[in-house]
């Protein structure tokens, strides 16, 4: 019940330090969820690989690895990580990142391109250290 | 009804050249694209710009082969009711159009089309284990087809060719039918403003 307790308040502090260092980037974690659902579920989902990867562990991932996803040629020989830039970027042009790929869909509005990333963010930080 | 989804022949009768591309006529039925696939070999020297244009008209198809399963899984459940079902049905074969015309628009102009799933892969990345009622597939069928409304306005400018940006427009335009149906059904509220979609 103890070790319940903390492992619970350990969350809520990690998702407390997330929201904040979303909003220090510029993003509103609340906006970006509501700009994911209608701008990116038509291709991407959060736990499940659809048309596009999965992308509720996106963040701090190694760009064109996600088990499971069969990726172009050009992503799936990607190096980067996606860090806030990274994602920043291939949201602004993905074909300028990594020229090749497959999404031609990007987000024009900077103040979207910071809210979805800092959503992103926000998920990553949530989750329990592997 | 019937739906007939048209994609200017400029675009499948196109040589592999930017320049080919721009050249405009008339416009071909669905079912004349079909006819045409495989005529034409256009596959060698396809410049830079068709095969963007192919990766993103193979995106297209992926979800409009998701969208035809996902009603096959609404239809398939048991849980809509007549005239619902009806109108899924109705609306899954709108999504067959589109992906008959996607497919002979990629092949014509030399690319290879995404292949089908299987219904379990979809089941399974829909999460359709959870859908419990006919507002759960309702639900469900509307947040695809909003999303695929805003996919396809988002890639419009990344389209090289004009032609296909059109075609891009008018899938969205059935897709955005497709989501104001639904959210009617659903009994909510259309969008407050104007210009909601595709921002």
């Amino acid at each position: 019940m103890r070790a319940g307790a903390l492992a619970g308040w350990s969350l809520a502090l990690l998702a407390s330090a997330g929201a904040s260092m979303a909003h220090a980037q510029g993003g509103d974690a609340v906006k970006g969820r509501q700009l994911f659902e209608s701008r990116c579920v038509g291709c991407h989902s959060l736990d499940q690989h659809r048309v596009g990867p999965a992308l509720g562990t996106v963040a701090g991932r190694a760009a064109g690895k996600a088990p499971g996803y069969t990726y172009s040629p050009a992503m799936s020989v990607a190096t980067h990580v996606w860090t806030g830039d990274r994602l920043q970027a291939w949201l602004t042009d993905p074909e300028a990142l990594v020229p090749g790929q497959a999404m031609g869909y990007s987000l024009s509005q900077a103040q979207d391109r910071r809210d979805v990333v800092a959503f992103l963010q926000s998920l990553a930080q949530a989750r329990p250290a592997q | 009804m019937s739906t007939i989804v048209t994609i200017p022949s400029s675009v499948i009768a196109t040589p592999a050249s930017r320049r080919g591309f721009m050249r405009s006529s008339g416009a071909l039925s669905a079912v004349a694209v079909a006819l045409l696939a495989g005529k034409d070999v256009l596959a060698q020297g396809m410049s830079a710009d068709v095969t963007k244009d192919v990766s993103i008209l193979n995106v297209a198809l992926g979800l409009e082969h998701e969208a035809i399963n996902a009603y096959q899984l609404g239809a398939g459940s048991g849980l809509l009711q007549k005239p619902v079902l009806d109108i899924a049905v109705q609306f899954q074969g709108h999504h067959k159009a589109h992906r008959d015309a996607l497919i002979a628009t990629i092949q014509k102009l030399g690319g290879s089309p995404v292949a089908e799933k299987k219904l379990d892969d979809y089941a399974k990345a829909l999460n359709a284990g959870a859908l419990k009622s006919q507002g759960d597939v309702l639900d469900l069928a509307a947040r695809l087809e909003l999303g695929a409304t805003n996919a396809y306005l988002g890639v419009i400018p990344s389209l090289g060719n004009k032609d296909l940006a059109k075609v891009a427009a008018r899938l969205a335009a059935d897709e955005t039918m497709h989501f104001t149906v639904l959210t009617s059904a659903l009994g909510r509220p259309l969008p407050a403003g104007a210009l909601s979609f595709g921002a």
